[in-house]
């Protein structure tokens, strides 16, 4: 099977700046980008760099763009993506870190911010003197989490990093979510007030790019959510915007049985801050008669959604 | 310059337990990894740890069905050992995070694999290795290790036969440094990349084998090499014992469940040099399919498969286009491990403290996990048992090297000297004329000829036939050139370093295997097809002589409780 690889070079040795070369290999029916590649730095161009070992999925080391989409080129079928994609295969290095050279990118960033997130269980205190006793299902649920190969995808694809350095990332709260939801975890209060705080779980758009990129099925925008209804069941303090818009909606809605908008703006800003923060854009708003009412309406059959509310809570 | 009382070269499972170990002992300790940490290959153990953790069980037993597997070539003291401290290191890893398997009454769950007598096989799904690294990785983080990572280690540096520390190139700046240690561990790995093609991963070239061989220290039983019966025909990838541990088939052309016929009572959970072999048979009787036979998963039904086997789900979809709940998989017997490597004692040394000088080593100089050999192993390692050896000898090695580094000096060295030679080796390799030839050719050259000489089946002639090619490989090294000359980020360059370490350590394979002339464990010989306890019930020995050549001898297996009997499964 013919392909044609077309790819990203930079090498800060030399004057040449970030340029594109084509290269053509001959690779077997199922051969994966990675393969490609490797032809091409054994028989063609040797001074190709990028990271790869395990061949299988599971090291992490060989993330990189293609055809725009961050994935691990050991898992890219060749035959795939010409079918879906066409002919030429477009390869470039993980976005949202700096390129060292060619495919290969600067990971401290992403290092960094995994160990922000205190990464190691906080055993609860006595410890047994074998093993926890805890259900299988409690520890799969763990599974999805420790899926993580850490191969920086998500990161690469997060079109939050993309605009804010400060943002833990989807890589190191699934991590997070990991300890938090882990039984022998002594720590999960401690834990969810830290993921809690601005740069956390409440900065993520909920744009899905991460759980497209994950190679490993761990969906990190869901493990995001899951610590999100864990820090609003666990009524951990209200200090987020995030936190406290979800629950102006849940207020809003319990009571009135529609969405209070200015009320809601009030919530999330808090008092005293959201007559300072909201009058530019409530100004905006006025001028061009798009202001919500400022007193709010009930539905007629608010009671009914009430009984809703309660039932679920129930 | 840095300078720590103990440096271990290696960020995998060995490496990182030595590392937590000497931590635990206050000592002021560093890793150096030519990759990153979690990216080591320890990560591909997919099927499980060996420990007798349930009532049922016992360490008596797992060390039983050790020595049996090893073919009575490992040693039993270091076996005694291995399996009656399993227990408590399987016991510390869960508390440290590890997410095992349960059974119903929440405890640690334990699986079938090969060559066991009972289901002693703990396991996080079909990614239990992955798991082991991350929560290791996950303690070092706690504990604040230095890690130099992406340093790729040149050499070690030994005055007067004793450790002094290492020199070693950061991969990306090309800057070269020497590190001061007052021990050293190796843990480095295996061999993989020796072998073509290969389960292991393309970082996997036997590099800390090759650094002790040159400083003076013994290579081991190099000859046992294990084949794993069920690896993918497209790319060598490994799919899990695991899967037969959970009752999946192994099928030829007929469709028939032919290890019956090899292993009537053990069947697909025989030892993996027995499974190995009876694959080989029948497809060189004509019941294979293009050179492979067929794993069959079918009838443990979707929910099994995808909560125990997942990951071999995707493999065989991704890397053979099969659905393995609906078709039975090709596979076929591949490189996998090697038993062989770094002589040890039960800490990690390398040198013998015995008084007996029954082999050679450098002072200071450790090694743990695969490119150790303690030997507990022996002649075919039990699946299962190699993530055990890392964890319970890194922990040793790790101990050990920490208390000799508190009872020595430093060792004077010219750190100048050291830095000198490397970049001399490295301005001699960019000096080569442009098109010579290239490092890809030559490592296939070598990994084709040992797959064929020095596999599941040998014999003389093939063997010769390997060791020549593999000489012949080594002529043609210093004609490689290099097409990046850079500093920064040079793979191109350090390929050509591994490919050197690689030929070292084929060399020293083939000639192990050529002299071991009888049948045992993995080494299975056509012209001297039985075990012959009489005169190879013993280590083969190998050390680099005075002219640069390797010098082999044998040493005796040491022997407690278990006679060797006849091995069927």
């Amino acid at each position: 099977m013919d392909a044609k690889f077309k790819i990203q070079r930079y090498d800060p040795e030399s004057q040449e700046g970030t340029h594109y070369e084509e290269f053509e290999v001959d690779l077997p029916e199922y051969g994966s980008v990675l393969e490609g590649l490797l032809d091409i730095r054994d028989h063609q161009d040797g001074s190709l760099s990028l990271r790869c070992s395990c061949r299988s999925a599971i090291c992490g080391s060989c993330s990189m763009k293609i055809n725009g989409e961050s994935r691990l080129a050991c898992k890219a079928m060749v035959s795939d993506i010409k079918e879906v994609q066409g002919d030429i295969i477009t390869v470039e290095p993980m976005g949202n870190m700096p390129v060292i050279k060619d495919l290969v990118v600067n990971m401290d960033m992403f290092w960094e911010k995994v160990e922000k997130v205190e990464p190691y269980l906080q055993p609860t205190s006595p410890e047994p003197e074998k093993e926890y006793l805890v259900s299988n299902d409690e520890m799969m649920k763990l599974a999805v989490a420790m899926n993580c190969i850490m191969c920086g995808a998500c990161v690469s694809d997060c079109t939050v990093l993309e605009v804010d350095k400060t943002f833990l990332g989807p890589a190191a709260l699934a991590k997070a979510f990991r300890f938090a939801a882990d039984p022998r975890d002594g720590a999960q209060e401690e834990r969810l007030q830290s993921y809690n705080e601005p740069t956390g779980v409440w900065d993520c758009t909920r744009c899905f790019m991460c759980v497209q990129a994950c190679p490993k099925d761990v969906a990190p925008m869901e493990r995001i959510m899951d610590i999100r209804s864990m820090v609003m069941e666990n009524d951990i303090s209200k200090n987020d915007r995030g936190q406290r818009h979800i629950q102006g909606f849940i207020d809003g809605v319990k009571h009135s049985g529609r969405l209070d908008e200015f009320g809601l703006a009030r919530k999330t800003f808090g008092f005293p801050r959201w007559p300072f923060e909201l009058a530019p854009l409530g100004i905006r708003r006025i001028l061009r008669f798009r202001m919500p009412p400022l007193i709010h309406k009930s539905i007629k059959t608010a009671k009914n959604v009430k009984r809703i509310f309660e039932r679920l809570e129930v | 310059m840095p300078q720590h009382q103990v440096i271990i070269v290696g960020g995998g499972l060995a490496g990182m337990r030595a590392a937590q170990k000497a931590q635990e002992l206050g000592i002021d300790v560093a890793m150096i990894s030519k990759i990153f940490p979690t990216r080591s290959h320890s990560a591909a153990a997919q099927g499980g740890v060996q420990a007798a953790v349930s009532e049922d069980d016992s360490w008596e037993s797992h060390a039983y069905d050790t020595v049996k597997g090893s073919d009575y070539l490992g040693d039993q003291d270091a076996i005694e050992i291995l399996c009656s401290e399993a227990p408590d290191d399987i016991y510390s890893l869960e508390r440290m995070g590890v997410v095992f398997n349960r059974t119903e009454e929440g405890k640690i769950d334990a699986r079938a694999f090969g060559g066991t007598s009972v289901k002693r096989t703990c396991y996080v799904a079909d990614q239990t290795g992955q798991v082991l690294l991350h929560v290791m990785w996950e303690q070092l983080i706690k504990s604040g290790l230095k890690v130099y990572s992406e340093w790729f280690v040149m050499d070690l540096i030994i005055e007067d036969n004793k450790v002094a520390g290492c020199v070693a190139m950061e991969i990306p700046t090309g800057k070269i440094e020497v590190f001061r240690s007052k021990s050293l561990i190796l843990a480095t790995g295996g061999i993989g990349q020796v072998y073509s093609p290969t389960t292991n991963g393309l970082v996997v070239t036997a590099d800390g084998q090759a650094l002790a061989y040159k400083a003076g220290a013994t290579l081991m039983d190099m000859e046992m090499v294990q084949h794993h019966p069920t690896t993918m025909q497209a790319n060598g990838v490994l799919l899990t014992e695991g899967a037969r541990g959970e009752g999946a088939y192994l099928l030829n052309s007929k469709g028939e469940r032919f290890m019956e016929k090899y292993a009537p009572n053990m069947k697909e959970l025989a030892s993996r040099d027995v499974v190995s072999r009876a694959e080989t048979m029948e497809i060189r009787e004509g019941r294979g399919v293009d050179g492979c036979v067929f794993l069959d998963l079918r009838h443990l039904g979707r929910d099994l498969i995808m909560s125990k086997l997942g990951q071999i789900y995707e493999l065989s979809r991704d890397y053979a286009n099969t659905n393995i709940l609906e078709a039975p998989v090709p596979i076929q017997p591949g490189h996998h491990y090697i038993m062989g490597g770094i002589k040890t004692d039960v800490d990690g040394r390398t040198w013998d403290v015995s008084g007996q000088n029954r082999w050679q080593g450098v002072e200071g100089l450790f090694a743990a996990g695969e490119c150790a050999n303690v030997s507990v192993h022996g002649g075919n390692r039990l699946g299962g048992n190699s993530l055990l050896d890392t964890i319970v000898f890194g922990r040793r090695s790790g101990q050990g090297s920490s208390e000799y580094a508190k009872s020595t000096d430093w060792v004077n060295t010219d750190e100048s000297l050291a830095i000198r030679d490397a970049e001399n080796k490295i301005k001699e390799i960019f000096a080569r004329p442009a098109g010579g030839l290239r490092t890809a050719n030559l490592r296939s050259e070598m990994g084709n000829a040992m797959n064929e000489g020095i596999a599941v089946f040998r014999n003389e002639e093939g063997m010769k036939k390997t060791l020549d090619s593999v000489r012949s490989v080594r002529e043609r090294f210093p004609k490689i050139s290099v097409d990046n000359k850079g500093k920064i980020f040079n793979t191109d360059l350090f390929f050509v370093l591994e490919l050197e370490f690689m030929l070292d350590v084929a060399e020293v394979i083939a000639i192990g295997a050529i002299e071991r002339k009888e049948s045992r464990g993995a080494h299975a010989r056509e012209d001297y097809p039985d075990r012959n306890d009489k005169e190879y019930l013993k280590h083969t020995v190998v050390n680099l002589d005075k002219n640069g050549e390797p010098k082999l001898n044998y040493i005796p297996v040491t022997m407690t409780q278990w006679e060797p009997q006849v091995r069927t499964y």
